[in-house]
C-alpha cells in the first residue's frame, strides 16, 4: 500500500497518510512532503538534522511536526530523504532526518508546498493501523 | 435575497447572518464546495459586525473562505491570521505604458523572454538582492518607501498604492527569526503558484471619463503584477496561527475550525499579530515596487527604449489578503473596525479621505486579474460597497477546479500551445504550473465582474486582454 495519497481541495493540496504504527504514520507524512516537493531519487542521505516538537494532542503534534519538516526546505533549503522517529507520545516527538542541502545543479523542485493548515486535520487509529489527513497551502 | 445576494441564515452559534454575492450560474457551479459553511463559521467569531460576507469569486479555503470579508469591532472584536491568509498583502499592481499594441506585437517573444530573464520567478526564487538583517527590518517598517529610497521607482509611485505602500504600526520585533531568514533574499521575486506578471492590452473601455482620469486608453499596453510577501509572509502567518491556536484554548473560545484561531484586537497577542502582519504587508509592497522597476528595465532593454519613451507609470496597487483598521458607518453609527479581506479587494468610493487627490473624484481603482491569459478588469469603488460590504469587492476569477483536477483535464494537451493560439505567449518556471493555472480551472472572470458591477459594489472602467505572461 502506498504510504500516502493526495486528495482534492479546491485551491490547495490534501494529503491522506497511513502507517502501521504511529511512528510509521509520522515518518510517512514527512516522506510524503518531500516526495511531492522533489525527485527523491536524486537526494542523498548524507547529512542529519534533529527535529523535536510538542503538541497539545495528536493532530496538533502532527501539524507542528510537519511545520518543522516543511521548514527544512522552506527555511533552510535542505531536502529530506529519510526520517526516523526516535520517540513519540501524544504530546511530543523526537526524530532524526537524513538528507542534504538543496543544490540547483543536482535537484529538481517539482512542486512548492507553502504551509501546513489546521483545516480539517485529523489523526485516527483504525483496525489496520493509523491514518491522518492534512491540508496544505500550495 | 435578490438577483445578486444569497443569505446564509443565522443559526446555531452564528452571531450574525452571512451574505454571499453571486449569480445563480456561479452558485450552481460551486457544487460541493464547502465555502458557504465557511461563511457561517466566520460568523461565529467574537465581535463580528453586521454580517459575514463572501464575494462572487468565493471558493473553499481553510478557515475563512477565499473571497471572504468580515469586519470586527476594534473594541471587543478579534483579528484572525487565517482571515488574512498565508500570503499577507498578496495583491496586484497595474502599470500603463506609452506603447501601442501594434508596436509591441512584432517583438512579443523577445519582450516576454526579457521579462522572464530579468524578473526573478519560480519556486523559492531568490532575488538579485540579499538583505542584511538591519536592512531587512527597514523594509518591514518602510515598505515601498524603502524601495523608492533605494532607487526602485519614484516618490510619485507611493501615492498610487493603498496606504502609500506602507502600513503603520509595523514592528520587526514581532517577526520571528525564521520569517526574517526566509525574507532575506526574496524581496523582488514573483514566486510560484498563481502569481504572475502579465503583458496586457486595453481592449475595452466602459467609462471613458474615469478611464481617462486613470490614464487608460484603448489599445494601450499595460503590465499587471500579481505577487505578495513570499516566504516571510507565510512564516508570519504560520508562527501566529500556532501561537493563537494555543491562545484560543486558553481563552476557552469554542471555534468550529482551528484555522480560525484569533485574538482580541486590544489584547497583547492581537496587537502583536497586527504589528507582524504590517511588517509582512510592507515587505509585499517593497516586493511589488521592485518587480515593477525590473519590469521597466526589461521592457526598455528588449525594445531599445528610454524610460521616458516607455513611459511606464503606476495606475494603482491593491492588497487582497489583509486586515485593516478602518472607519465605517454601521446602523447609522460610526465605528472603528478591523476589516479582514481574504481574497477580496478594498473598493472605496469617490471622496473617501484614504484616496490620493488624483483619484478623489473617480473612486479607488480596483484591479481584478483574471485567470492566466484571459486578461484583467479595472473597476472603481462605490458608495454602495461602503454601505454594504465595508468598502469591498471581489479579487479575481476564483478557482473552480482543484489543482489536481486541472492537471488531469490538461493531460495530453499543450496548455502553452493553446494559449499561443489565443494570442498569449506564456513562459513558466515550473512545468506543472501551466496546467494547474489553465483557464478552465477558474470561474468566468466576466461573470464574476458582472456580479460586482450589477450589485453596485464597484463599477467597470476597462477590460484588458493578456498578450504575454510570466508564471512562477
Amino acid at each position: 500500500m502506498k504510504p500516502y495519497h493526495t486528495f482534492d481541495h479546491t485551491a490547495d493540496l490534501g494529503l491522506a497518510i497511513n502507517g502501521a504504527s504511529e511512528e510509521k504514520l509520522f515518518a510517512n507524512a514527512a516522506f510524503a512532503i518531500f516526495d511531492i516537493i522533489t525527485d527523491l531519487n536524486r537526494v542523498e542521505a548524507r547529512d542529519a538534522r534533529r527535529i523535536a516538537v510538542e503538541g497539545d494532542n495528536r493532530e496538533d503534534l502532527l501539524i507542528n511536526f510537519l511545520r518543522e519538516v516543511l521548514y527544512l526546505y522552506n527555511g533552510e533549503r535542505w531536502l529530506l530523504k529519510e526520517i526516523r522517529i526516535i520517540r513519540i507520545s501524544t504530546n511530543g516527538l523526537d526524530a532524526e532526518a537524513l538528507g542534504e542541502p538543496f543544490d540547483e545543479q543536482k535537484h529538481e523542485i517539482c512542486k512548492e508546498i507553502k504551509a501546513v493548515t489546521y483545516h480539517q486535520a485529523e489523526v485516527r487509529q483504525t483496525p489496520a493501523g493509523w491514518t491522518a489527513r492534512v491540508i496544505f497551502d500550495v | 435575497m435578490d438577483e445578486y445576494r444569497w443569505e446564509v441564515p443565522r443559526e446555531g452559534a452564528m452571531r450574525v447572518p452571512g451574505i454571499i454575492y453571486s449569480s445563480s450560474r456561479l452558485m450552481r457551479a460551486m457544487g460541493k464546495d464547502e465555502s458557504p459553511k465557511q461563511v457561517a463559521n466566520v460568523a461565529q467569531l467574537p465581535g463580528i459586525v453586521k454580517c459575514s460576507l463572501a464575494m462572487p469569486d468565493m471558493h473553499w479555503g481553510y478557515g475563512f473562505p477565499i473571497g471572504g470579508v468580515a469586519a470586527f469591532d476594534v473594541n471587543g472584536g478579534v483579528v484572525s491570521p487565517g482571515g488574512v491568509g498565508y500570503d499577507i498583502n498578496c495583491g496586484c499592481r497595474l502599470m500603463m505604458t506609452n506603447l501601442r499594441q501594434e508596436e509591441i506585437r512584432p517583438h512579443l517573444a523577445k519582450v516576454v523572454n526579457a521579462l522572464f530573464q530579468h524578473v526573478p520567478s519560480g519556486v523559492g526564487s531568490k532575488g538579485a538582492l540579499k538583505l542584511s538583517r538591519s536592512e531587512e527590518k527597514r523594509v518591514l517598517v518602510e515598505g515601498a518607501r524603502w524601495a523608492v529610497k533605494n532607487g526602485y521607482g519614484s516618490q510619485g509611485d507611493l501615492e498610487s498604492m493603498e496606504d502609500g505602500g506602507c502600513l503603520p504600526g509595523a514592528d520587526p520585533e514581532a517577526v520571528s527569526e525564521r520569517a526574517l531568514e526566509r525574507g532575506k533574499d526574496q524581496v523582488g521575486t514573483l514566486g510560484s503558484g498563481n502569481h504572475f506578471l502579465e503583458l496586457e492590452v486595453v481592449e475595452k473601455i466602459f467609462d471613458r471619463d474615469v478611464a481617462s482620469a486613470l490614464g487608460i486608453e484603448e489599445g494601450q499596453v499595460a503590465v499587471m503584477v500579481h505577487s505578495g510577501s513570499r516566504g516571510l509572509g507565510h512564516q508570519v502567518c504560520d508562527d501566529y496561527l500556532a501561537k493563537l491556536v494555543k491562545h484560543v484554548d486558553k481563552l476557552g473560545l469554542n471555534l468550529p475550525d482551528r484555522q480560525l484561531a484569533c485574538a482580541y484586537i486590544q489584547s497583547p497577542e492581537g496587537q502583536q499579530y497586527l504589528s507582524a502582519m504590517a511588517c509582512a504587508a510592507n515587505y509585499a509592497w517593497a516586493n511589488r515596487q521592485m518587480l515593477m522597476h525590473w519590469t521597466g528595465e526589461a521592457l526598455e532593454r528588449a525594445l531599445g527604449l528610454s524610460p521616458r519613451a516607455l513611459g511606464m507609470r503606476l495606475v494603482y496597487d491593491v492588497c487582497h489578503n489583509i486586515a485593516k483598521i478602518e472607519e465605517h458607518v454601521v446602523d447609522g453609527k460610526k465605528m472603528s473596525l478591523c476589516v479582514h479581506r481574504k481574497g477580496a479587494t478594498r473598493a472605496f468610493p469617490p471622496g473617501h479621505p484614504a484616496l490620493p487627490q488624483k483619484y478623489r473624484k473617480t473612486g479607488q481603482p480596483v484591479l481584478i486579474p483574471g485567470d492566466m491569459g484571459t486578461g484583467s478588469y479595472v473597476l472603481v469603488g462605490t458608495e454602495k460597497a461602503m454601505a454594504e460590504t465595508f468598502g469591498s469587492t471581489c479579487h479575481g476569477a476564483g478557482r473552480v477546479l482543484s489543482r489536481a483536477a486541472a492537471i488531469k483535464a490538461s493531460r495530453g494537451r499543450s496548455i502553452r500551445r493553446e494559449m499561443e493560439d489565443r494570442g498569449v505567449l506564456v513562459m513558466a518556471a515550473a512545468k506543472g504550473t501551466l496546467a494547474e493555472e489553465m483557464p478552465e480551472a477558474y470561474k468566468d472572470i466576466d461573470e464574476v465582474v458582472n456580479v460586482v458591477d450589477g450589485a453596485g459594489l464597484s463599477r467597470k472602467v476597462a477590460k484588458l486582454r493578456a498578450i504575454g505572461c510570466i508564471k512562477g
